[in-house]
Parts: structure tokens; sequence; C-alpha cells
């Protein structure tokens, strides 16, 4: 059963996008961008920890029932 | 052996200070089990391997054995609080939780191969461990299809939390043993509460309260609150309704499986308030209350919330103080309020009115508040060194919701996970059914700090530590010194071999040189505690002493 979750057709592949860490959308102060910066640095750490192939690996994670 | 405790008389009453936070209570995490490397195997199998690891790892660490079995006692899954028993026959089988599950020799050979079976699989009596009784007084075994810890009793929202992470070291620490042994696939562990394919397992939170606060105030009381308390406790979930498949992203991980609003089911038809009343503990005095809404959590903050505001609303019942709020139709209104993620949808109450999740929650507090500072447990000072602190970050964590969710994002677990997920589909212009954030929702429970997303915002401090990392390390091998876990998990280390078996309410030794097996009650779960006990664990290194002492036998009879 484990077969038609992730129905997702316009996934792109998911192996990691390579997305240089460009220009932040329009930071508004220092501080945002700042916390941009933080949010681009973890999304990257992220992307290197990250099961390799989503699709397969979200659709074989199938479970019994609990309580 | 009519006295109902372990240790001497008690000159403590043994008594919590009320009003507040404290109180005796536990948690029970079922964890989410996979093996990539073997998608077709069995999950109960699988879970038992979980233990049987574990158990490998205490026998290196205790000579003699630090496990124990499980005594199925005074189990009464059937046992409804509204006053009747479910007959046996009309129960579906997953609430038969009061016998050993058994597995067939076969299912057995097919996962393990028979050799390893004889060599380390069995226990004495030639079944295969599914249970144990860990020395910091946590039971862990097989529930259903899923390794569960069940944490020791604590007193305080701190302990519970401390205790409940203590489990994920457990966990951890049986997820090593297995990915090192070459000859079994490797296991992740999850907490969390879904596969987002229709199914879902608990995680559940247990209080001890008086059997003389009648059950229908304990709904009424509760009802409201569990709509609501999500907001501060939600652990988070891509996917709408149980099978996940309508995209988006929703505050609570177990919202979209509740189905009615009072019952005693925990895996069918599951209720928001669990009627189940099984005390482990003297039956006449207290009730066990067993909920079963919450989200497992790994964000410690939100974990701390989620049993202090709870038992601060206990207390309020208790007192018969509870706001008199009732909400229209609670089960939907509970996936309204999960499926709001701005915090500004309403909920109907019977009188018409219509207010916010955390308008509702302000509700609670200030009640909740007033009656701590009445009964004085709230005091920073002078307080029960436990209710002022849940008081100060249920109010900032309400009003950082309302006003500065950036801030909010470093505790409540919902929404440092949105944070995490919307950073993703801004980079990657992302839709909310793209596999990859189905990932970083599953991954984020992960319980590997090398791979659980949860982890990796810990280690950057982006997430809130309440407990030090090294007395989380502490209790996966010491229990709590101020209850009746501290008995069972001292018992437990101290005495390995000569344990047979131990229950919440009971330990069971077989000692060299007595005729049978003695069976120690513990139903009074502020006794056995250091206090009481700690001296009679000084004074003996020997099982047989010890129980003489504890039991008034004359030595060596």
């Amino acid at each position: 059963m484990a077969g038609q979750e992730q129905q997702q057709p316009q996934s792109r592949d998911t192996e990691v996008d390579e997305d240089v860490p460009a220009a932040p959308p329009a930071p508004a102060e220092g501080q945002a961008s700042a916390a941009t910066q933080g949010v681009d640095d973890l999304l990257d750490e992220i992307d290197g920890v990250l099961e390799s192939n989503a699709e397969e690996f979200v659709r074989a994670f199938v479970q019994k029932g609990g309580q | 052996m009519t006295s109902a405790v372990p240790g001497r008389p008690a000159g403590l009453s043994g008594g919590l200070p009320v009003g507040g936070a404290m109180r005796v209570m536990g948690s029970e995490t079922e964890y989410g089990i996979h093996a990539p490397s073997a998608p077709g195997a069995n999950a109960t199998m699988m879970s038992a391997r979980v233990i049987q690891a574990y158990a490998q790892v205490t026998r290196q660490r205790a000579a003699g054995g630090a496990e124990t079995r499980w005594d199925y006692t005074d189990e009464e899954p059937l046992h409804d609080a509204r006053g009747w028993t479910l007959e046996r026959s009309q129960a579906d089988p997953d609430q038969l939780t009061d016998q050993p599950p058994v597995l067939d020799a076969e299912a057995v050979a097919l996962a393990y191969g028979r050799q390893e079976l004889e060599a380390d699989g069995e226990d004495e009596s030639g079944t295969l461990l599914m249970n144990m009784v860990l020395g910091n007084g946590a039971r862990l075994y097989v529930d259903h299809a899923h390794p569960e810890y069940s944490s020791p009793e604590v007193t305080n929202p701190r302990a519970a939390v401390t205790w409940d992470a203590a489990g994920d070291l457990v966990a951890l620490a049986a997820v090593r043993r297995l990915a090192a042994d070459p000859d079994l696939p490797p296991v992740n562990l999850y907490k969390n509460n879904t596969d987002n394919k229709s199914v879902s397992y608990g995680s559940h939170e247990n209080y001890l309260m008086p059997r003389t606060v009648p059950f229908g105030d304990i709904v009424r009381g509760l009802t409201p609150f569990f709509i609501t308390r999500q907001i501060i406790c939600g652990a988070g979930r891509v996917g709408m309704k149980q099978d996940g498949s309508r995209p988006g992203y929703q505050i609570s991980q177990r919202a979209d499986f509740f189905e009615t609003e009072v019952g005693l089911e925990t895996t069918i038809r599951r209720p928001i308030i669990n009627t189940r009343d099984e005390p482990h503990a003297t039956a006449d005095k207290y009730r066990r209350l067993h909920v079963i809404i919450g989200d497992a959590n790994l964000s410690q903050a939100s974990n701390f919330l989620k049993f202090g505001t709870t038992a601060m609303v206990l207390s309020l019942i208790e007192a018969g103080l509870a706001p008199k709020i009732e909400v229209h139709e609670p089960v939907a209104a509970l996936q309204s309020v999960s499926h709001d993620t701005s915090l500004t949808a309403t909920v109907r109450l019977l009188d018409g009115r219509r207010i916010t999740a955390l308008d509702l929650q302000w509700i609670y507090y200030e009640a909740a508040a007033k009656h701590a500072q009445d009964t004085g447990v709230a005091d920073a000072v002078d307080g029960d060194g436990h209710t002022h602190e849940v008081l100060e970050r249920w109010s900032a964590t309400l009003t950082e919701l309302a006003g500065d969710r950036a801030a909010a994002a470093s505790s409540v677990e919902w929404l440092a996970k949105l944070s995490l997920l919307d950073g993703y589909r801004e980079r990657d212009g992302l839709e909310w059914g793209h596999a990859r954030l189905g990932l970083v929702d599953l991954q984020w429970a992960d319980i590997r700090p090398e791979k659980g997303l949860y982890y990796r915002l810990l280690a950057r401090n982006r997430m809130q530590r309440i407990v030090d990392d090294g007395l989380i390390q502490r209790a996966v091998t010491e229990p709590p010194s101020d209850t009746r876990a501290y008995f069972r998990g001292r018992c437990v280390s101290r005495f390995g071999a000569g344990v047979v078996g131990a229950s919440w309410d009971s330990v069971i030794f077989d000692v060299p040189g007595r005729g049978r097996l003695q069976r120690v009650p513990t139903r009074e779960p502020l006794r056995g505690t250091e206090a009481l006990t700690g001296g009679l664990f000084a004074r003996h290194r020997d099982a047989g002493p010890f129980l003489a002492e504890l039991l008034g036998l004359p030595p060596g009879s």
C-alpha cells in the first residue's frame, strides 16, 4: 500500500538542486539580511543531510497502526 | 505483603504542592520505525530488534544484565473511567495490552536466523525479549508495531522533559547498535506520529489525579484546552487529512486522526479525552489520566509547556476553577485550529461567541495563574520551583505567537519546522505537495543528531535548550529521585540478576535461598523515593539482605 501517496506530479528530480546562495530576496534591513543569511547557511547544511531520493524515501516510510 | 510500599513506614505524607504544575506524570513515545534497505521487513520484528539491541547495550553496561521482564499482573486496559469495564469479547485486539505480545517461531526465525536466536535472542523462558524495565525506571517494549519508551514517573514538567528526552537517547543507542551489526539492516527511528498514509501512532502523557474528581469535570475542563494547546506544543505536519492527500501544512501531527470526543479506544475512533482507567496505583485513591491527543515533541520548550500547562489545568479542574467554556463540535474545532497556521481562525462556543485559539489559551492562562498565585505555588522564590517558570513561558509564548513569530520559532516546534520548510519553499520555489518538503517533515524527527533536522537546528542554537545535555544523558541510566521510579530503577540496576520482573506498581525478586518469588508492590507513586529508600540501597549490595530488611523478614530465612 506504499504507493499512491506523494502524488505530486510536478516534482522535479529530488536530488540536490545546486542553488548558489544568491542575493536574498529583498532584505528590508541589516538584521533581516543576517537572518536570511543564517537560513541560507542552514539550508545548505541540511541539503547535505537530507536522504538522497526524497520521493522514494517518503513513499517507503509506511507504518503499521499504533495507539 | 499488604503494605503498599517499598521502604519503611513513611514519615512523609508524600504530597506534592497543589495548585500548580507539580504532579506525578510521565510520557510514552511510540517511535516510527523504518529500515530503508529492507522495505518489506516486519515492523513488529524490527521493533523487537530495537529492544534486543538495547538489551545488549545494557548488558555491556551492567554485568548481570540491567534488563528485566515486564509483570503484566496489574494491567487493566479495559477499565473505563466512566465506571464500567469493556467485555474482552467486545474489545479490539489492539486494546488487549495486558497480555504479552506473541511472536510465532516462524516469524522470529525469519527475522533473526536460528542460531542468533539461540545465542542471544531469548531470555530464560524461551520467549523473545519484547519488554524491558530500565535502570532509569522506564519501560522499553514493543507496542503493536512500534518500539515504545515509557518514561519513569516524575513530579514536574522539567523532569518530564528530561526523562522523555532520555528515551530518545535510549532509542539512539539501540539504533547505533543495530547500525554496527553487519548482519542486520540499519533501522531508523522517528519521533513523530504519522506516516502520512493514514496511520498514526501515539505519544501519550499520564497524569496522576485524585479519584474523587468527577470524570465529567475532567472532560468539560480539558476539552477546550486540548483543542487549543497545540498552538504551543504541536509538532507540525506536512499534509492534510489522515492520508496526507491534501497538500498543506498544519500545526498538529495528530489532530486529523481524532474522531470522537470521549472514549476508551486508543487505536481506532480516537477520542480527545481517553477514558482508560488503569491507575497503576492504589485504585480507590488515584486515577491515571491517560492523554492521547498530544504530539511527540523534540522541542524541549514545547514539551515543557505540554506537560506544565496541562498539569496546571488539571489543578484548576481539581479545585473546581476550570474556565466555564464549551466548544461547539470539539472534533471539528480541533482540526480547524490545527489547519490554521495564521492563528486567526475562530472556534464557536456553545454560547454563540467566537474566539481564537490564542484567546482561549489566554483564558486558561489567566485562570491557572490566578489559582497558582492564590495557592502560593507560583512565587518565584517561595513557590514550588516549577509553576513560576511554566507561567512565564506560557505567557511569553502566547505573546510571541501573536506578535513575534520569529522569536517563537526557537521554542514552538510547529513554527520551527515551518520556518525551515518556508526556507525551502522560498529558495527552491516548492509547492506544499513536493516530496522534499515531506522529507523535511519526516527527517525532522530522525533521532540521530547527524540526520535529524531538529537536532541540526539545536546544534546551531536555533532551538532553545531547557535541560542541559548532561542531565539528559544522566537520565538514561539514573531514575528520578522523588517517585517510586527510584526504587524500581535502583532495583533493576543494583540487583539485575535477582529481579525477574517489574511493572509500574511492582518489583519481583527471585533471590537464592528464598523458596519463592517475592513480589514487592509499589502502589504509591510518591513512595519508594531516594529519601525513603536511599539508605536501604546504601546498606545492602545483595538482594537477599536488602529484601529481608525491606520486608521485615528474618535474615536468610
